[in-house]
């Protein structure tokens, strides 16, 4: 078991982050007090959030570039409820926002499965599509804090055991998540259909809804990393979160999710998003040119991806031995 | 190749016969092009040209922009206004350049131009308003921070883009003022490129670095909401001033919350009053727009133009928590 740990990829990253926060520290020793790990941790929170839904979507050889405009617009539509009917409670409006992003992962879905359209390009479309229509629903205006009722600003922030709701939200994502895709059928059909789609019909998965199924699901997270954005950061407006699904995908890539499908694992996807949060926290505090953060951000992960690449390459891609092991 | 030509000049012909009509009626239509349509400040803007054309009379006003902030969609933008042949355009420009072509084509056929906020190169328009100076704004972010820091402190700058040219330009005008402003350091500069998440973060790096930081100054309207959020978040609201430039509704919440003491902003309805006023004198040959002229701006006054046929509306308005609340719900 731990010879297998040290070889895997999950290893490896825990050691790229190690060595990362040793460099930080070196420069900036408050980086790694408790405190502020946490605080890194809860900035990371959505980004670890979409990289597990995007997960389960990569792993069936598909790819979800509308998550960020999923949440743009799931977020201003929450907003625009909380304007409209202040006094609807936190938890409405959550299962209003998971429904929505539900149904705009559906769409996704529906279009990969039964219109057999490839789903780059499904996504790129309703990436434009539904930022479109929050220019629509909202007039292109802002909804700003001073509107937001207080309730739905406090939800995020409210501390539970010493740690924000957003933490935990991500917390609890990581544990649904890793039942899902270990302890579930479904969970095991997106190794399959990824791995081998052919193979996969044989047994007797139908691969079309798989692939429907992991939109959904992460049309759903993506609904509810909406309303915690916009709750997080008191705005919204048509551009929030734009360009956020690339971070997303290198959050997984990163991870040692396959862009081929199949391989991948909860734990890679949590320490790839966690690998970029890091960075991106700890870039402001290092005192680095911001001409150099970019080109910086940017290697980290051609580095990443040029690691994963070599290790992938020696290991083969045999998931149903992987699958026994789990 | 003669069909379609001939059939080009049935067009041309038949479109001219149907907008002659419209001429008849000397009406004057000038055309506000904005960066992008539904962005608080231009529709501000527009209410401001709007009050122009009232009082004027006999003026009609064509609201008008892209949907995104695109240079290619307001080429598409102002031929379709140079096809309707309006009297002016009055541009504020996503692109200082781009623009140039077109709107010459659009001086050729006798329309007056006249760029205002967002300027287009001398070439391609008759005249630009700037909403203020560079110098005056400069001068008005330092001195915001340092009106609420009687004894000095630290002071941080968190910008836009690091290529954003107004933001640089103010931050350089700023620190040719600095020497007036005694015990006021500025400790650092950071970009958060406009994007709420990162100027979060930058503004939370900011906070970590600089335990003794006594205010963020925020020339952008994205990085002033997103720091005053992350400063109210760290518990360091009314400890750590935010200010700079915002616009009073999104900021009203903040002002509120004692997280930003006081911001400023060129007033945008003044903004779009005056530029429409302009081009209503260019327009009418009232006025000529030549280096050293004076143009009247109605109830603003008049500007006066450099060598460069630019001029400068007024000082920024300041905002704070006795004047916050009446401008909030106009922009």
């Amino acid at each position: 078991m731990i010879k297998q740990f040290i070889k895997s990829r999950e290893a490896l990253l825990v050691l790229a982050i190690l060595i990362l926060l040793g460099l930080i520290s070196s420069r900036f020793s408050g980086f790694i007090a408790p405190r502020n790990m946490a605080s890194v941790f809860q900035d990371t929170s959505i980004l670890i959030m979409l990289a597990l839904g995007q997960m389960v979507v990569i792993l069936t050889r598909c790819i979800d570039l509308s998550v960020a405009s999923n949440l743009a617009l799931t977020g201003m539509v929450v907003g625009l409820i909380n304007v409209a009917a202040p006094g609807l409670p936190v938890p409405v409006l959550l299962l209003v926002a998971m429904s929505l992003g539900a149904f705009l992962g559906a769409i996704n879905g529906i279009l990969v499965w039964k219109v057999d359209i490839p789903p780059i390009v499904v996504t790129l479309g309703t990436l434009t599509v539904y930022r479109g229509i929050i220019f629509l629903i909202s007039d292109g205006a802002w909804i700003n804090a001073h509107e937001m009722s207080a309730s739905f600003k406090a939800f995020p922030r409210y501390e539970l055991l010493g740690q924000p709701v957003l933490s935990w939200m991500a917390v609890a994502s990581i544990i649904l998540f890793y039942l899902l895709v270990v302890r579930t059928p479904l969970g095991r059909a997106f190794y399959a259909v990824g791995g081998n789609p052919h193979a996969a019909v044989y047994t007797g998965i139908n691969v079309g809804f798989t692939r429907f199924m992991a939109f959904v699901i992460a049309g759903a997270i993506s609904g509810v990393c909406g309303y915690l954005w916009v709750s997080r950061y008191a705005v919204a407006y048509v551009d929030i979160a734009g360009g956020f699904e690339l971070e997303v995908v290198a959050a997984c890539v990163i991870g040692g999710i396959s862009i081929a499908g199949g391989i991948g694992t909860i734990g890679g996807a949590v320490l790839g998003a966690l690998f970029l949060g890091i960075i991106k926290n700890a870039l402001p505090v290092v005192d680095i040119s911001p001409f150099w953060q970019l080109a910086i951000s940017g290697s980290a992960i051609i580095i990443a991806v040029a690691v994963n690449a070599r290790s992938e390459r020696k290991k083969g891609r045999i998931i149903l031995k992987k699958a026994e092991h789990a | 190749m003669r069909i379609l030509k001939k059939l080009l000049t049935t067009a041309a012909v038949a479109a001219t016969l149907m907008i002659s009509p419209a001429q008849a009626q000397e009406t004057k239509r000038i055309a506000l092009v904005v960066k992008a349509l539904g962005i608080g400040f231009f529709e501000a803007a527009a209410k401001g040209a709007e009050e122009a054309a009232e009082e004027l009379g006999d003026v009609e006003i064509i609201y008008t922009g892209p949907t995104d902030t695109t240079a290619e969609g307001q080429i598409e933008v102002i031929n379709s206004l140079i096809a309707q042949n309006v009297d002016a355009i009055a541009v504020s420009a996503n692109d200082t350049d781009a623009l140039v072509p077109t709107l010459k084509k659009a001086m050729d056929r006798g329309i007056t131009v006249i760029s205002w906020d967002s300027g287009v190169a001398k070439e391609g328009r008759q005249m630009h308003l700037n909403p203020s100076s560079n110098p005056l704004i400069g001068n008005m972010i330092i001195k915001l921070a340092a009106d609420n820091l009687p004894d000095g402190g630290d002071v941080a700058v968190l910008s836009a883009t690091t290529t954003s040219t107004n933001q640089n330009t103010w931050i350089e005008e700023m620190n040719k003022v600095m020497g007036n402003y005694p015990g006021i350091n500025v400790v650092a500069t950071v970009y958060g490129d406009d994007k709420a998440d990162k100027s979060y973060t930058e503004a939370q790096g900011l906070m970590k670095s600089y335990p003794d930081l006594k205010a963020i100054i925020a020339p952008t309207s994205v990085g002033i909401v997103a720091a005053a959020q992350a400063v109210t978040d760290a518990g360091k609201a009314g400890e750590i001033n935010v200010t700079g430039l915002g616009l009073p509704s999104e900021m009203a919440g903040h002002v509120d919350s004692g997280a930003s003491k006081s911001f400023a902003i060129w007033n945008p309805i003044d903004l779009g009053y005056s530029a429409t006023m302009i081009a209503y004198n260019l327009a009418t040959d009232k006025a000529s727009a030549e280096a050293g002229a004076e143009i009247p701006m109605g109830r603003m006054g008049s500007v006066t133009l450099d060598e460069n046929t630019e001029g400068a509306m007024a000082d920024p308005f300041v905002y704070d928590a006795s004047n916050v609340a009446d401008f909030k719900d106009i922009f």
